[in-house]
């Protein structure tokens, strides 16, 4: 009897001890703008998810939310993942700034990051990747390479993270071609493949021959394929869409960087209020392998990535004017941050008027 | 030849089959009640088969679609607001469909009564009074009338088809309201960030019960809508108008009706139901002015009307299945890791049997076989 009971204590306490791991998984939560496959912003970030699962294995668990639109919806379902036993959400669109801040208020126990948001609170850091850097970049390979010296850009959104790409961008293009010129379409969307593949038909229409964009899909470098035009990947390698097209692509790495959020987060070191803005040098951004150019091309293009990483060269550095021709930066004069963060102005040689 | 015919070969003998629907005489009453739960019956039968497919234990499944999201009083909030401004919406929408006019724009109604609601607490930030509110709802409710009443304009004095005029007019509303979020009425503090200022809480709607969940008094403005517009059907003459333009325009003519104008009273009150909706929705449940502020209410609000068989109260519970198909989704999603598009074909399929089970009531199917072999040989 003495035996039994002592076993049945013992399973019950392997049960009880067994469960306390299962429940001491800590549990890391995703939300998503776009579907985790869209071959761009959001499957980046699900990479980044999935190498947080192989780095740090059986003491995490995630999940994730896709096609989560902005607006009340997104409060919601990032509400229920604090509900869920959360212990740090990652809302991955800017439109879920409010939102995230709302329910951050309700759970101060629970520890959420905001990408690309300008917001912050005791449990709430924003975190942000320096794209601008790779940007400049893919605009020297563009100045190099396009015959007709026009590049077309699909744009999103004219918020200021947008308009920081294509003026870095054409700042690249211009160091290595100054009479370079840029046409801008808008689609007002983050992710909408037919929109994205009509924007290129026009673009290529109009006599662009470099394709690049700021929105989610691999749309654009299918069609830059089908049109024999060169284009750039961008936030996930995109060389199987366009593998005569893609020049290189800008990469988001977030996944080392979510590894040592959530590291902070179950030791305890985790701190609200800051706003991480990484670029090249710190991992959270990365080239694709440059192809479909000339070795000098590729010679220039490690030599501006090696320099930016070692902070020789800042993308915005003067003289830089404004689109209107006014002076924007004097010569030899780098950009602040805020001013960076807040962009809401052309530089000069932009052929679009910035929707205002 | 005709759809729904088939040749067919027999024995050296060719023919057709044509499927026929043929109106009933009389179609039973109990299964006009039954229809939807019916139609809800079939949809769980083919949603467990559609989990069993993928994989998934098709009774958890369920569960977290259909139980899960009511197991908590915050989530019963949640699942409230998503289907206040899908009743309200759709009870406008009611009257336009039982009347023969198919106003497919309700979102763009939508977007401008929440862009004309706004307009006063984002203008003037300083007017925080008692009538702040109200003038907002009414300034709402004119501002999807007016957007409303330009497809029933077009429709009465050019003879325009309303639905591609009102489908058309929401994407001009979706630009407009962009335009305006990134423009004149973005917030100068933003950082050049689109979206408005935040609103005052004296132009928030309340919380009617704050300490347990977030639904707003939208919704008491949406059963309210919804009995008035029930009421107004069944038992003013009104409503009989209504009916019988919609069932008999010629009748209705004979009757003194006069056609353009039960155009423009459609139109016009559902247009207002769904400027109420927006504005609701900006003042109750986002908080300001953003550049979009509709997932498509508009268009799913359609499916609403029609689940709830165009009859106001019944589209009240329509509205709370459809919004309960969008959270079962969410909950899904994290429990069991099941995509998101099973949310929309689950739509689907419950519009789909509705559908099917209205028209098997009203129609029956005929199967009419016929040897054409004889009039091949004259030709």
């Amino acid at each position: 009897m003495k035996k039994l009971v002592i076993g049945l204590a013992s399973a019950l306490a392997v049960m009880t001890a067994s469960s306390a791991v299962a429940q001491d998984k800590f549990k890391a939560c995703f939300v998503y703008i776009g579907p985790k496959t869209d071959g761009g912003w959001t499957q980046a970030h699900d990479q980044g998810r999935q190498y947080v699962e192989q780095e740090l294995g059986d003491t995490v668990e995630t999940a994730y939310l896709e096609n989560v639109p902005e607006g009340p919806d997104s409060e919601r379902a990032i509400e229920r993942f604090a509900r869920s036993g959360c212990g740090i959400i990652f809302t991955t669109s800017f439109g879920y700034m409010d939102p995230t801040l709302a329910v951050a208020a309700k759970f101060p126990d629970v520890k959420f990051e905001h990408a690309t948001g300008y917001k912050v609170a005791p449990n709430v850091t924003t975190y942000n990747s320096r794209f601008y850097q790779g940007r400049y970049i893919i605009g020297q390979i563009a100045g190099k390479m396009s015959e007709t010296g026009v590049a077309g850009y699909i744009a999103s959104f004219p918020i200021p993270e947008v308009v920081m790409g294509i003026n870095g961008f054409l700042l690249g293009a211009r160091s290595v071609n100054p009479d370079f010129k840029l046409k801008v379409v808008w689609v007002n969307t983050w992710h909408d493949a037919g929109k994205e593949a009509d924007a290129a038909k026009a673009l290529i229409d109009q006599g662009v021959d470099v394709l690049t964009q700021h929105t989610d899909s691999a749309a654009p470098m299918q069609i830059a394929e089908e049109r024999g035009i060169h284009a750039f990947g961008q936030a996930f390698d995109q060389i199987e869409a366009g593998p005569n097209a893609q020049l290189t692509a800008i990469l988001d790495t977030w996944g080392p960087y979510y590894v040592k959020k959530i590291k902070a987060a179950m030791d305890g070191t985790w701190k609200g209020e800051e706003q991480s803005w990484d670029g090249l040098a710190e991992g959270i951004l990365a080239m694709a392998p440059y192809t479909n150019m000339p070795d000098d091309v590729k010679a220039m293009a490690m030599e501006t990535e090696a320099k930016i990483k070692s902070g020789e060269l800042h993308p915005f550095t003067g003289p830089v004017n404004k689109q209107d021709g006014t002076e924007w930066l004097k010569d030899g004069e780098v950009s602040d941050d805020g001013t960076l963060l807040g962009m809401n102005f052309y530089v000069e040689g932009v052929d679009d008027k910035l929707p205002q | 030849m005709r759809p729904g015919t088939w040749k067919f070969r027999r024995e050296g003998e060719e023919g057709v089959i044509r499927i026929e629907l043929v109106k009933r005489p009389q179609h039973s009453a109990f299964f006009s009640a039954m229809s939807p739960f019916i139609a809800f019956g079939l949809t769980l039968v083919f949603g467990a088969i559609l989990f069993a497919a993928i994989g998934k234990p098709p009774l958890a499944a369920l569960y977290s679609y259909f139980i899960e999201p009511l197991s908590e009083m915050w989530s019963v909030h949640e699942l409230i607001i998503k289907a206040t401004p899908l009743i309200m919406i759709a009870v406008g929408l009611s009257v336009c469909y039982r009347s023969n006019n198919w106003n497919i724009g309700a979102e763009g109604q939508f977007i401008f009564g929440g862009i004309a609601g706004s307009l006063i607490p984002i203008l003037v930030p300083g007017f925080q009074n008692a009538a702040t509110l109200p003038l907002m709802m009414i300034m709402g409710m004119i501002g999807g009338a007016a957007y409303g009443a330009i497809p029933a304009l077009l429709k009465t004095r050019f003879n325009t088809n309303e639905i591609l005029t009102s489908l058309m007019l929401v994407y001009v509303a979706q630009l407009f309201l962009d335009w305006l979020a990134r423009g004149a009425l973005r917030d100068p503090n933003g950082a050049g960030f689109p979206g408005s200022i935040r609103l005052s809480s004296a132009a928030q709607l309340p919380e009617i019960a704050p300490s347990q969940g977030g639904a707003h008094l939208g919704i008491v403005f949406a059963v309210i809508a919804a009995v008035v517009v029930w009421f107004m059907l069944r038992s003013t003459l009104k409503g009989f108008e209504v009916r019988l333009i919609g069932s008999s325009p010629r009748a209705g003519r004979f009757a003194g009706f006069s056609a353009p104008g039960m155009v423009f009273f459609a139109f016009l009150v559902s247009g207002a139901l769904a400027g109420l909706a927006g504005i609701s929705e900006v003042s109750g449940a986002i908080g300001q002015l953003r550049e979009t502020i509709s997932p498509g209410y508009g268009f799913t609000a359609i499916i609403v009307a029609f689940l709830g068989r165009l009859n106001p109260l019944g589209i009240i519970a329509a509205g709370l299945v459809l919004a309960l198909t969008y959270l079962g989704g969410e909950a899904a999603q994290i429990s069991l890791g099941v995509s998101d598009k099973v949310a929309r074909v689950f739509q689907g399929m419950l519009l789909f049997f509705v559908l099917g089970c209205d028209t098997l009531i009203h129609y029956r199917i005929r199967v009419a076989g016929r040897a054409i072999a004889s009039a091949m040989e004259k030709s």
